[in-house]
């Protein structure tokens, strides 16, 4: 059975560090659709056991009112991770993200110890969605086996400041340095029927930049784009906002393919365009697009 | 005694001060009563010289003594000298007893700690007091009571005669040698004087304080001469630099960035948002963005404000400048914008805090107001706000025009994040009520947005809108859920201080705080 959140809407996905207790706590005033509390590099080395404490009673106590909850655990080269997906699990995190994923069987690593966790705190087996950063040349190469690794795996997103490093070059703002990770990871990601987010947006002071790159990255297919300040939210969300014209069209699409599959029609137009099946999935995904964003008015 | 806002003022506060309880904000509407004068001295001699040659001249030609009264005002913020260089000569000779009537006193003036300490300053009124002067009162420190009181109350008392100043000591950043004070021009602008203007009338004494004499005459004046007794020439009068901060900066926070929103929001959903309607607003992040904000809906909808008063900052100049507003009523300059701004456009107005605020005169601006944006340090479920008393219940903050422009504005919206680092600022009670909650119609927090039930106006207006509506004990409920139930500060039984209302009964009283184990 797939999870019900598996596919479930992330336009934005917020940063938060862990080791700031008056942070975590405000997600809900800035309602981006996922945070991401981080035990990894925002933590400082001997502040580990204090920022998953600081975790633990935030993911038991906070009421987030429905922002997904993904914790990104320490890398698997570290001493940390074990304890980290124990705290994520005890806690009830709604996903772990695996930083540095290089290979399928990384994956695999944390998805068993995340399964023994349930198992030892009493959690639902599969409970604990899984994603994967992506911040190497190897990781993109193996993007697609990376995909395909897990079944709790919903995502991979890239991490463009290691990514440019192991590519020997670094961030310009012009989006040329990243472009084959994107397309290879969006393609692999599609492949393989899961979701794909982009890096982060580092200079805050840059909000046109940052609209540039959030309109690129949805016209290539991403779904939605790593954020380190809520003030990147409204935006990001806004961009992600269906027209009037694009939910009308997607109306119409999932109206239609469902009458039309009753008759045993495959193939049919909308305004003027040949439609079949294919489209469906796009539609509803832009139909929730317009509900998450407060547009939408129908009642599909 | 119970008085309106549920708080008990104990019998012994009532007899000793004379007051009545707080019952209610329009008690007082229509209330007939003979203004108060001052002592004066003809000057008919025109040979006789005003000046003098330092702060001990004019205190010997005042006659100072024990047990008089004594004004200030604030102009000058933080960076104040006027109090200190008084109050040191002084305390120097050795008088006792004396109760200090300032508009605001803060940091600035913590070297009056050891004469409350030591007898010196017995009693204190004032809109409000933050640091020693603040803990010192909390501690049980001043042998009398500290009051509390609003801008339009402090000169509600001064014109009714309730309150007499025996010597006002004005700080004028520029005085000619008979006495007329202007706000602008020399190294110490401050914008207005408009604080200053009622006492100046009111005193038995006047001193004029100044750094930069001018020719005679100085004309326009903000306080006339006709009212001035002696002028004194010092070194510095004040520190420009704590006097107004530079231009407010539209803030970057976000949380501030969406109360503002929310703040914007409302007002345009009201209909009081229409053109020729007046507004204030404070210097805090929140209130400068959604002043910012209002404006683009303004420009987009073509409706222009008619005037707005304040306290100003530099948002609500620019608005002057761009035609957005007609007029600008103006107490007090925040910024260096504002201070700048009187001095070049002729639709700046310096008006007196007793056009802004009195109660008790035949119409003040604040009852001309549409909307007032303001802060506070709590709110509780009965709309009550706190500006004065911290919530560890130390003295700590001032209520300005706070009570003033809530009771006026037909629309009182209070902008406070629902926690202000851990302590809940939307909570069951507040600590001490400053602002009547029967004056308060909106409460916009980052967590969501309560309307006072007795506005059902207000509740039709805004239902239909996407705001994220909440009652009160909602917020109050997320508040505690996050950071828990607050434990009630500890006090003693000795009162040192009361809350005045504008009209001058006692809406609380503050007691002495029981030291932190």
């Amino acid at each position: 059975m797939i999870h019900p959140n598996k596919n479930r809407l992330r336009r934005t996905m917020m940063f938060l560090n862990c080791q700031k207790p008056g942070l975590i706590k405000d997600p809900y005033i800035y309602a981006p659709d996922s945070i991401m509390l981080d035990l990894e590099d925002a933590v400082a080395e001997n502040q580990k056991d204090s920022a998953r404490f600081s975790l633990y009673h935030a993911l038991q106590e906070i009421d987030y009112r429905g922002i997904e909850r993904v914790v990104r655990i320490n890398g698997l080269d570290t001493e940390h991770w074990r304890e980290d997906i124990r705290v994520c699990v005890a806690g009830g995190a709604d996903a772990i993200r695996i930083p540095k994923t290089q290979y399928a069987s990384d994956v695999k690593t944390v998805d068993m110890a995340v399964e023994e966790a349930e198992r030892e705190f009493g959690r639902p087996i599969g409970s604990t969605l899984l994603m994967a950063a992506i911040e190497s040349t190897r990781g993109v190469v193996n993007a697609l086996e990376i995909c395909e690794s897990s079944e709790r795996l919903f995502g991979i997103a890239l991490s463009g400041g290691d990514y440019t490093k192991d590519l020997q070059t670094v961030i310009s703002g012009t989006g040329v340095e990243l472009m084959g990770a994107r397309q290879n990871m969006i393609i692999a990601a599609r492949a393989s029927g899961v979701q794909c987010f982009d890096t982060v947006f580092t200079n805050l002071d840059d909000m046109e930049g940052f609209e540039k790159e959030v309109r690129m990255i949805k016209m290539m297919g991403f779904d939605g784009k790593s954020i380190i300040n809520p003030r990147q939210i409204n935006v990001t969300h806004r961009i992600f906002t269906p027209t009037f014209k694009e939910i009308d069209f997607a109306e119409k699409v999932v109206t239609e393919i469902d009458e039309k599959k009753a008759q045993g029609i495959g193939v049919f137009t909308v305004n003027g365009k040949m439609i079949d099946i294919a489209f469906y999935d796009g539609a509803k995904r832009t139909i929730e697009l317009a509900k998450a964003s407060g547009v939408y008015e129908g009642d599909l | 005694m119970i008085n309106k806002v549920g708080r008990e003022i104990p019998h012994e506060v009532l007899n000793l001060t004379g007051k009545k309880p707080y019952m209610g904000y329009l008690e007082f509407d229509n209330y007939e009563y003979v203004k108060s004068a001052p002592k004066t001295r003809a000057v008919v001699d025109p040979t006789r010289t005003k000046l003098v040659s330092s702060i001990d001249e004019a205190l010997d030609k005042c006659d100072i003594k024990d047990g008089m009264t004594l004004s200030f005002h604030h102009h000058f913020r933080e960076g104040d000298y006027v109090v200190n260089m008084v109050m040191e000569r002084i305390y120097a000779r050795g008088i006792k007893n004396l109760r200090i009537c300032a508009t605001s006193l803060g940091k600035a003036h913590d070297s009056l700690v050891p004469m409350i300490e030591d007898g010196t300053i017995t009693s204190i009124r004032s809109s409000g007091v933050r640091g020693g002067i603040g803990e010192a009162i909390s501690g049980g420190k001043l042998k009398g009571l500290a009051t509390m009181c609003s801008h339009g109350g402090r000169v509600r008392a001064i014109e009714s005669g309730e309150e007499h100043i025996d010597i006002a000591f004005i700080g004028a950043p520029t005085c000619d040698e008979y006495g007329n004070c202007r706000a602008n021009g020399g190294k110490s602008d401050c914008g207005v004087l408009s604080y200053a203007m009622v006492d100046a009338q009111y005193a038995d004494k006047v001193v004029a304080i100044t750094d930069t004499l001018v020719p005679f005459p100085n004309a326009p004046a903000s306080i006339s001469m006709i009212n001035v007794d002696y002028v004194c020439v010092v070194d510095e009068i004040g520190n420009p630099a704590k006097i107004a901060s530079g231009a407010a900066k539209p803030t970057t926070d976000m949380r501030k960035l969406k109360m503002a929103d929310y703040c914007t929001q409302v007002v345009i959903n009201t209909p009081y948002f229409k053109d020729g309607f007046s507004y204030q607003t404070g210097v805090g992040g929140a209130s400068i963005a959604s002043t910012i904000s209002l404006a683009e809906e303004m420009k987009r909808r073509g409706i222009k404000m008619g005037f707005g008063v304040g306290g100003l900052t530099t948002p609500m100049c620019k608005l002057l400048e761009e035609g957005l507003v007609d007029k600008l009523v103006d107490t007090q300059d925040f910024d260096l914008g504002a201070v700048e701004s009187i001095k070049k456009n002729p639709n700046h107005i310096e008006i007196s805090a007793s056009e802004y605020a009195n109660p008790f005169n035949k119409g003040a601006y604040v009852n001309k107001l549409d909307f007032v944006i303001l802060a506070s340090l709590e709110i509780d479920t009965k709309f009550n706000c706190n500006v004065v008393v911290g919530s560890d219940g130390i003295i700590t903050g001032a209520q300005g025009g706070h009570p003033d422009t809530a009771a006026g504005a037909k629309c009182t919206i209070v902008i406070a994040p629902l926690l202000q680092g851990r302590i809940p600022a939307v909570c069951s009670d507040v600590t001490t009520v400053t602002t009547p909650g029967e004056t308060v119609d909106v409460v916009v927090t980052d967590y969501g947005i309560a309307i006072n039930p007795l506005r059902t106006d207000l509740l039709d207006a805004l239902k239909d809108t996407k705001l994220p509506l909440k009652t009160i004990e909602e917020l109050r409920d997320i508040a505690y859920k996050i950071v828990g139930t607050p434990d009630p500060v500890k006090f003693k039984d000795r009162v040192v201080g009361i809350i005045e209302a504008r009209d001058g009964t006692i809406i609380d009283v503050v007691r002495q705080v029981e030291p932190v184990e």
